[in-house]
C-alpha cells in the first residue's frame, strides 16, 4: 500500500492574517479571547435589545425631539428653512469647488475632480443614517417630502455654484450668506420668536448663533492678547482666563438668574436671549484662543516682509497676517463648533426644552411614565449628536490635511 | 503717544462698561430690596442635602463647603481613574492586535462625540435608577452592595494604629526620595549605575512590610456587608455620585486616549530608528526614548482635560448630586441673592483651576525641553 503524503495545507491569506493580527503572542491570544467574548456578548445583547424594544415613544414624540414646542400648524416654516439651508450648503460647496478649479486652471494644474456620489456617501453616512432613522419613525409624509426637496434643492444649488461665471461668484457668496438670515426671518415672521423654539432646532440655533456672535468678539480678544500694549493685553488676558476657568453652567446660571440685575430693570431679556448672552461670552474666550493659535501659525517672516514693504501695522494685520491666520484656524474652529454643539445640551439644566430635555419630557408623559424608557430615548438623542459630531470631526481632519495645517 | 492714548481709551472703555454694570447692579438690588453684602452666607440653606448630615437649618456657608467637598471627591477619585483608562485605551489603539485596536477606537470615537450631560443622564436614568430598589439591594461577588440609591464598593478601613502607620510611611517616602536623589548624585559623580528604583522602592517596601506587621495590620481592606438594611464597611456613595463619576471618567478618558495616541505617534520615526540602531531593546526604547518625549508632548493637553473634567463635574447638578453648583443653585432658588452666590461659585471653580494648573506646572517644569 503506497503511502500518500498529503501536500502541506495551503495557508490561506485569512489564516495568515488572523495569526499575525490576532494571535501573534500569548498575551494577544488572551486579549483576543477576552475581548472577543465581550464584543460578541455585547452585539448579541444589542441586537436583542433593538429587536425587543418598542419605539412608540419615539414615533409619538418625534416632533418634540426635532422642534420642541414649535406650533404644529406652522411647521411649514421649519421645512422652508430646512430647504434654504439645503440651498446654502449646496451653493457654498459648489462655489468652493469652482473657486478651487479656477485657481488650479490659473496655475496650470489639473482641475480637482468633483466629489462623486460615493465619496459624499462615505463622508456623510452618519448624518444620512440619522435622517433615515427619523424619517422611518414619522407617521406623516410631510417630513419626508421636505427632506427630499431640501436635498434636491441642495443638488441644484450645487450645480449652479459650480457653473457660476467668475464675475458673479462674489455675489453668489453674498447670496449664500444671506440665506440663513432669510431662513431666520421665515421662522420668526409669524411672531414665533426664538423663545418658543425647542428640540434639536434650539440646539442648532444656539450653536450657530453662539459661534456667529462670539466670532467678532473672539477676534478682538485674540488681537488684544497679541497686542504689545500692556493695558489692552491685560484686559484681554483677564477676560479670557476668567471665562475659561469657570464651567459653562455657572455662566448660564449667571445669565438666567443674574443678567437682569446688570441691566436696567425695564429691559427684560427673554430666556433664550439670556442663554445666548452667556454662550456668546463663554464661546468668545475659546474662539479667541483658537484664533491666537492661528496667529502663531503665521511665520514671523510674513510680518517682517510686510513691514519691509512699508505696510502699516493695521495693513499688515488686515491683508497679510489675518487671512493666513484665519485659514489656519478652520479645523480648530470646526472643533470648537463641535464642542459648542455638545455644550448646548446644558441649557436643559436651566430649564430650556432642547432635544435632551425632550427625552425627559417624553419619559414623563402619562403614557410612558415610569417605564424606564430613558434607555430608548437617550440613545436616540445620542445617535443624533454622535452623527453630527463624528461627521464634523472627520471633516475637520480632512480640511486639516487639505490645508496642510500642522504639517512640518 | 498713540500707544498711550489707545491704552487709555481701552482702559476707559472697559472701566465704563464695568461701571455701568456695577451701577445697574447696585441700583437694581437696592430698588428690589436685596442686600449687596455676603451676610446671606450665615442664613440657613433651607433644604436637606442628600448624602450629608447637614440639616436644612445649617448655614449657606456650611452647605457650600459641603458642596466643595463633594466636587473635590469627584475630582480625587476621577482623575487617577480617567488617566489610567485613557492611557490603556490610547495605547490599545496602537496595539498590533487588530481586535484591541478596533475596540479601542470604537470606544474613543463613540464616547467623545457625545455630550457629557447626555452620558450622565444615561448613567443615572438608564443604569443607576434601574438597579434594584434600596430595600432589596443586590450583593454581586459578595464585595459590592448595589441599590438604586447607594452603591458600596470595597474600601480601606483604618485600624487602631493607622495614624502611626501613615506617619511612618510619610517619613519613609521622604527618606526614599532622599535616597533617590543620593543615588542620582552617585551616578552623576562616579558613573556607577544608580539603581534608583531598587534603592528607594526597596526601602519603602521593607519599612512598609515591617511596620505593617509590627503595628498588627493598621489598614485592612474592608468589604461592605449588608446587615438587614444597613450597610457597614467599604466605601459607599450615592448612586448619583457613581453616575456622574462613571460618565465623566469615560468621557474624559476618551479625550485623554486621543492625546496619548497622538503623542506617541508624534515622536518622530527617526527616534525609533536611532534607538534600534543603538541596539536598545524594545523596553529600553520605550522607556528611554519614546515615552519621555511623548510625555512631554502629552502633558499640556492632558492638563487641559483635567481642568475640563473638574469643570464638567458641575453637571452633577442635572442628577441631583450635591456638588457646589447644585448647592449654589438651591441657595438661589431659596431666595439668596443670585449675583453674590454665582460670584462665590465661579470663585470656587477658578480656585480649582488655579490649583491644578499650579501643581502640574511645578511638575512639568522638570520635563520642559530647553529651547532657544
Amino acid at each position: 500500500m503506497a503511502t500518500v503524503t498529503l501536500p502541506a495545507r495551503p495557508r490561506t491569506e485569512a489564516v495568515l492574517w488572523i495569526r499575525k493580527n490576532l494571535l501573534s503572542t500569548p498575551l494577544n491570544v488572551l486579549l483576543t479571547l477576552l475581548l472577543g467574548t465581550a464584543v460578541g456578548g455585547a452585539i448579541i445583547a444589542l441586537v436583542g435589545f433593538i429587536a425587543d424594544a418598542d419605539f412608540t415613544i419615539l414615533r409619538v414624540n418625534l416632533a418634540l425631539f426635532v422642534v420642541g414646542g414649535f406650533p404644529r400648524d406652522q411647521l411649514w416654516r421649519v421645512a422652508t428653512s430646512l430647504g434654504l439651508f439645503g440651498v446654502m450648503t449646496g451653493l457654498v460647496a459648489g462655489l468652493v469647488w469652482s473657486g478651487a478649479a479656477a485657481r488650479a486652471r490659473e496655475a496650470g494644474l489639473p482641475v480637482p475632480p468633483r466629489s462623486s456620489l460615493r465619496q459624499i456617501a462615505r463622508r456623510f453616512w452618519p448624518v444620512g443614517l440619522v435622517v433615515a432613522v427619523c424619517l422611518g419613525l414619522t407617521q406623516t409624509l410631510g417630513p419626508t417630502i421636505s427632506v427630499v426637496s431640501a436635498l434636491v434643492l441642495g443638488v441644484v444649488a450645487n450645480r449652479i455654484g459650480q457653473a457660476v461665471p467668475h464675475k458673479w461668484r462674489r455675489w453668489m457668496w453674498l447670496l449664500a450668506l444671506l440665506l440663513p438670515i432669510v431662513a431666520y426671518l421665515t421662522l420668526t415672521m409669524s411672531g414665533i420668536g426664538w423663545d418658543q423654539w425647542g428640540g434639536l432646532q434650539l440646539n442648532l440655533f444656539l450653536t450657530m448663533a453662539g459661534i456667529v456672535f462670539a466670532f467678532p468678539l473672539g477676534i478682538l480678544l485674540a488681537l488684544g492678547r497679541r497686542s504689545s500694549l500692556p493695558a489692552i493685553k491685560g484686559i484681554s488676558v483677564a477676560f479670557i482666563e476668567l471665562v475659561r476657568g469657570v464651567p459653562l453652567i455657572t455662566l448660564l446660571l449667571l445669565g438666567v438668574f443674574a443678567l437682569g440685575f446688570f441691566l436696567p430693570l425695564e429691559l427684560r431679556p427673554s430666556g433664550v436671549t439670556r442663554v445666548l448672552v452667556a454662550i456668546t461670552l463663554f464661546e468668545s474666550a475659546y474662539i479667541a484662543e483658537v484664533i491666537r493659535g492661528g496667529f502663531q501659525a503665521v511665520p514671523p517672516g510674513q510680518t517682517e516682509a510686510a513691514a519691509s514693504l512699508g505696510l502699516t501695522a493695521f495693513q499688515s494685520t488686515r491683508s497679510i497676517v489675518m487671512p493666513q491666520a484665519l485659514r489656519a484656524t478652520i479645523p480648530a474652529m470646526v472643533g470648537q463648533f463641535i464642542s459648542l454643539f455638545k455644550d448646548t445640551t446644558l441649557v436643559a439644566v436651566v430649564g430650556f426644552p432642547d432635544v435632551l430635555a425632550g427625552s425627559g419630557f417624553a419619559n414623563t408623559q402619562a403614557a410612558f411614565n415610569a417605564q424606564g424608557l430613558a434607555r430608548i430615548t437617550l440613545p436616540f438623542v445620542a445617535l443624533i449628536f454622535w452623527a453630527g459630531c463624528y461627521t464634523m470631526s472627520r471633516e475637520a481632519k480632512r480640511l486639516e490635511r487639505r490645508l496642510g495645517v500642522g504639517e512640518r | 503717544m498713540l500707544r498711550i492714548v489707545a491704552q487709555l481709551v481701552a482702559v476707559a472703555a472697559t472701566g465704563l462698561v464695568l461701571y455701568i454694570l456695577w451701577f445697574n447692579l447696585s441700583n437694581n438690588l437696592r430698588r428690589l430690596g436685596i442686600r449687596t453684602d455676603f451676610e446671606f452666607l450665615d442664613q440657613p440653606i433651607g433644604v436637606r442635602i442628600a448624602g450629608s448630615d447637614l440639616s436644612p437649618g445649617s448655614s449657606v456657608r456650611k452647605a457650600l463647603l459641603n458642596g466643595v467637598r463633594n466636587t473635590l471627591a469627584l475630582a480625587v477619585v476621577g482623575l487617577p481613574l480617567l488617566t489610567a483608562i485613557g492611557v490603556l485605551v490610547g495605547v490599545g489603539r496602537l496595539s498590533t492586535n487588530w481586535l484591541v485596536a478596533k475596540v479601542s477606537s470604537l470606544f474613543v470615537e463613540t464616547i467623545r462625540n457625545l455630550p457629557p450631560l447626555l452620558l450622565i443622564f444615561f448613567a443615572f436614568q438608564a443604569v443607576v435608577l434601574r438597579l434594584p430598589p434600596a430595600r432589596s439591594p443586590i450583593t454581586p461577588f459578595g464585595w459590592l452592595v448595589i441599590s438604586n440609591l447607594e452603591i458600596h464598593v470595597p474600601g480601606i478601613a483604618s485600624g487602631a494604629r493607622a495614624s502611626t502607620f501613615h506617619l511612618i510611611m510619610l517619613l519613609t517616602a521622604v527618606a526614599g526620595a532622599a535616597l533617590w536623589w543620593w543615588r542620582t548624585r552617585v551616578e552623576d559623580r562616579t558613573g556607577q549605575p544608580h539603581h534608583r528604583w531598587l534603592w528607594s522602592l526597596g526601602l519603602i517596601a521593607v519599612v512598609g512590610t515591617v511596620s505593617y506587621v509590627i503595628l498588627d495590620r493598621p489598614l485592612t481592606i474592608s468589604l461592605p456587608t449588608l446587615e438587614g438594611r444597613v450597610v457597614t464597611g467599604g466605601f459607599g456613595g450615592l448612586g448619583a455620585f457613581f453616575a456622574v463619576l462613571g460618565a465623566l471618567v469615560l468621557y474624559t478618558s476618551s479625550h485623554v486616549a486621543e492625546i496619548v495616541r497622538g503623542s506617541i505617534q508624534a515622536v518622530s520615526k527617526g527616534q525609533t530608528e536611532a534607538a534600534n540602531a543603538l541596539a536598545l531593546s524594545n523596553t529600553q526604547r520605550l522607556r528611554f526614548v519614546v515615552l519621555p518625549q511623548a510625555l512631554r508632548i502629552a502633558l499640556p493637553p492632558t492638563i487641559n482635560q483635567y481642568l475640563n473634567y473638574v469643570k464638567n463635574t458641575s453637571l452633577a447638578i442635572a442628577v441631583g448630586f450635591a456638588d457646589v453648583t447644585l448647592i449654589a443653585y438651591q441657595a438661589i432658588g431659596n431666595g439668596q441673592p443670585a449675583p453674590q452666590t454665582i460670584l462665590i461659585l465661579m470663585g470656587c471653580y477658578l480656585m480649582f483651576s488655579l490649583v491644578i494648573s499650579a501643581v502640574v506646572n511645578l511638575y512639568s517644569r522638570r520635563f520642559r525641553l530647553v529651547t532657544r
